[in-house]
């Protein structure tokens, strides 16, 4: 039986851009009505290009803005973080991890006190357990006890986003927002950090909202996937629905953009070249 | 001959641990028109060969070479105002952030009229002609308007496109692109590759690419070098280093992929057990913050 953890239905979000003097004020429809559902250890991947309204949907997703409409469910309760505030119950069920590991750290922050952080704020754990919890946490994102009191500019980029990753594992979270997780590493980091997020999935049943606009990790990585256009979901489905029949031609130009590194199209290519 | 030889370069870095060690004797060689990738990982010092071509590494680099000829000429030979006169005109280069490389405070046509300006001597009406043309030929909409936009006023793709149009400004016999489309989306980075890959056959201009990314090697180019902390691993045409990789290194990279993922798991690089040459291992003791 699963259990559904995100619901999102007619999600719409509008930015007021300000005027100025001689300059009316103007709306920017940034999320124009979307609806997902997400189960339980599942991973729904959200596609599209910047601008497309991505990454206003994850932090709508991650109580980080309110949504102008629309409802939102985590867990099967409503939540509606404009009218009723943001509880550290919430807090703890969703987390999210940032696309640039080498912003997201506070430099002068040890290791340590990164993971520790979340405990702090949202929790009541005292000091001695907060930092057993934070060596486990380190143990298990592949990490040791001798990086608790480095400093973030002592680690390479894929490390970085280990760190992230454990913060936001500190509390357990039910659902795990992760915005273009692995676009800023390198190919074999990022082949790292990919089975490290899919070895956490299965160790805790999480649940993942996975944005990125690289098709190739998308279908490694999703069971659902959905293609954002213009503030638009244009297509929502299985996996292996959109990516063996896509319908809208947004979704068909995006798979035609993404490079393909199998003998058979070098060999075309190379055909091409020649007869040209 | 060649349009660009290098034999044996060197490149070392002075740091408070001593000389570090960012490329350790690699050979490369283009012929004109032809397009030429080099992989890696970062710090395999592969963007590090070539701004030694360039001549951009800062003064802590030592830069070292059998041979490093442009066009028949040593450069190494050169004075530095020699040196000038051929890197921006014969030589240029595209870097990774075209939002970074552009100067803010100057538009778009100002820069791309100081390269004509420089190197080719134009006048004022000549330039913003050529200019106008560039813009054209580099997929600008507006040519007219744009050249008057700020670089924060053009999205990363356009950016990118000017920093192309500067690039190929004076017709250059050989264009090195370091990670050209990383910091773009994926419609936008077919889009620059196309461009790249077109104006490299209009011109018959050498093309270098530097890059991570597999599935852009495997579209763009006709030769492949492979290069992993700062030594060459592998150097095949296209065609053979995805059939056939010859190195253990090629094929971890390879494997990485996520679109060969076989099962539940991504092969890594540390998973192919790769061992570097025991002389690699020696010089090279800076190493262990790998990941």
């Amino acid at each position: 039986m699963s259990v559904t953890v995100l619901e999102g239905k007619n999600i719409v979000r509008d930015y007021h851009v300000g005027g100025g003097l001689f300059r009316p004020s103007r709306t920017v429809h940034a999320v124009k009505g979307v609806s997902f559902s997400v189960d339980k250890g599942k991973t729904l991947a959200i596609v599209g290009e910047s601008g497309c309204g991505k990454s206003t949907l994850a932090r709508i997703i991650t109580l980080i803005d309110p949504a102008t409409a629309g409802e939102l469910f985590i867990d099967g309760n409503k939540v509606d973080i404009a009218r009723d505030g943001l509880t550290k119950e919430m807090r703890r069920k969703v987390q999210i991890v940032f696309q640039n590991p080498y912003g997201s750290l506070n430099p002068r922050q040890k290791i340590g006190d990164v993971l520790g952080e979340p405990l702090l704020i949202n929790t009541d754990t005292p000091a001695d357990e907060r930092r057993d919890l934070a060596m486990k946490m380190l143990k298990k994102v592949g990490l040791g006890p001798e990086h608790y009191n480095r400093y973030p500019h002592m680690f390479s980029g894929g490390q970085r986003q280990r760190i992230a990753i454990a913060r936001a594992l500190m509390l357990n979270p039910s659902l795990l927002v992760l915005d273009e997780p692995v676009s800023a590493l390198d190919l074999s980091v990022q082949a790292q950090v990919l089975n490290l997020l899919a070895d956490l999935q299965d160790e805790f049943e999480l649940t993942y909202v996975f944005i990125s606009h690289d098709l190739s990790v998308v279908r490694y990585i999703a069971d659902d996937v959905m293609v954002m256009y213009y503030g638009e979901a244009v297509e929502y489905g299985s996996r292996d629905e959109v990516f063996a029949d896509p319908k809208h031609s947004y979704t068909k130009t995006l798979f035609a953009a993404t490079p393909r590194a199998d003998v058979a199209s070098i060999k075309a290519r190379l055909a091409k070249k020649k007869a040209a | 001959m060649p349009l660009l030889e290098i034999k044996n370069l060197t490149v070392s870095f002075d740091t408070a641990a001593g000389p570090f060690m960012a490329v350790q004797g690699i050979d490369l060689s283009i012929e004109p028109r032809e397009v030429l990738a080099i992989v890696g990982e970062s710090g395999s010092g592969k963007s590090v060969a070539m701004l030694a071509v360039m001549g951009l590494l800062p003064n802590t680099a030592t830069v070292k070479a059998d041979r490093m000829a442009f066009d028949g000429v040593d450069l190494l030979e050169l004075s530095p105002s020699e040196r000038r006169k051929i890197v921006g005109k014969d030589i240029s280069m595209i870097f990774q952030e075209p939002i970074a490389s552009l100067n803010p405070c100057f538009t778009a046509g100002f820069q791309i009229e100081e390269v004509l300006r420089f190197h080719m001597g134009m006048d004022r009406a000549q330039r913003r002609a050529r200019a106008i043309e560039l813009m054209k030929l580099v997929g600008i909409a507006d040519p007219e308007e744009r050249l008057n936009s700020f670089p924060h006023q053009m999205s990363g793709g356009q950016c990118q496109r000017v920093m192309i149009a500067i690039a190929i400004a004076c017709n250059p016999k050989l264009l090195i692109a370091d990670e050209p489309t990383t910091a773009l989306d994926v419609t936008i980075q077919k889009q620059i590759l196309d461009l790249l890959v077109g104006l490299q056959a209009k011109y018959g201009m050498g093309l270098i690419m530097i890059t991570h990314n597999m599935g852009v090697v495997a579209e763009t180019a006709d030769r492949v070098i492979v290069q992993y902390k700062g030594r060459k691993m592998e150097e095949a045409d296209v065609l053979s280093l995805f059939e056939q990789p010859m190195s253990n290194y090629t094929r971890a990279l390879l494997s990485a992929l996520p679109e060969n993922a076989v099962g539940d798991r991504l092969p890594t690089i540390s998973d192919m057990l790769f061992e570097p040459a025991p002389s690699a291992a020696a010089t090279q003791p800076a190493t262990g913050a790998a990941p």
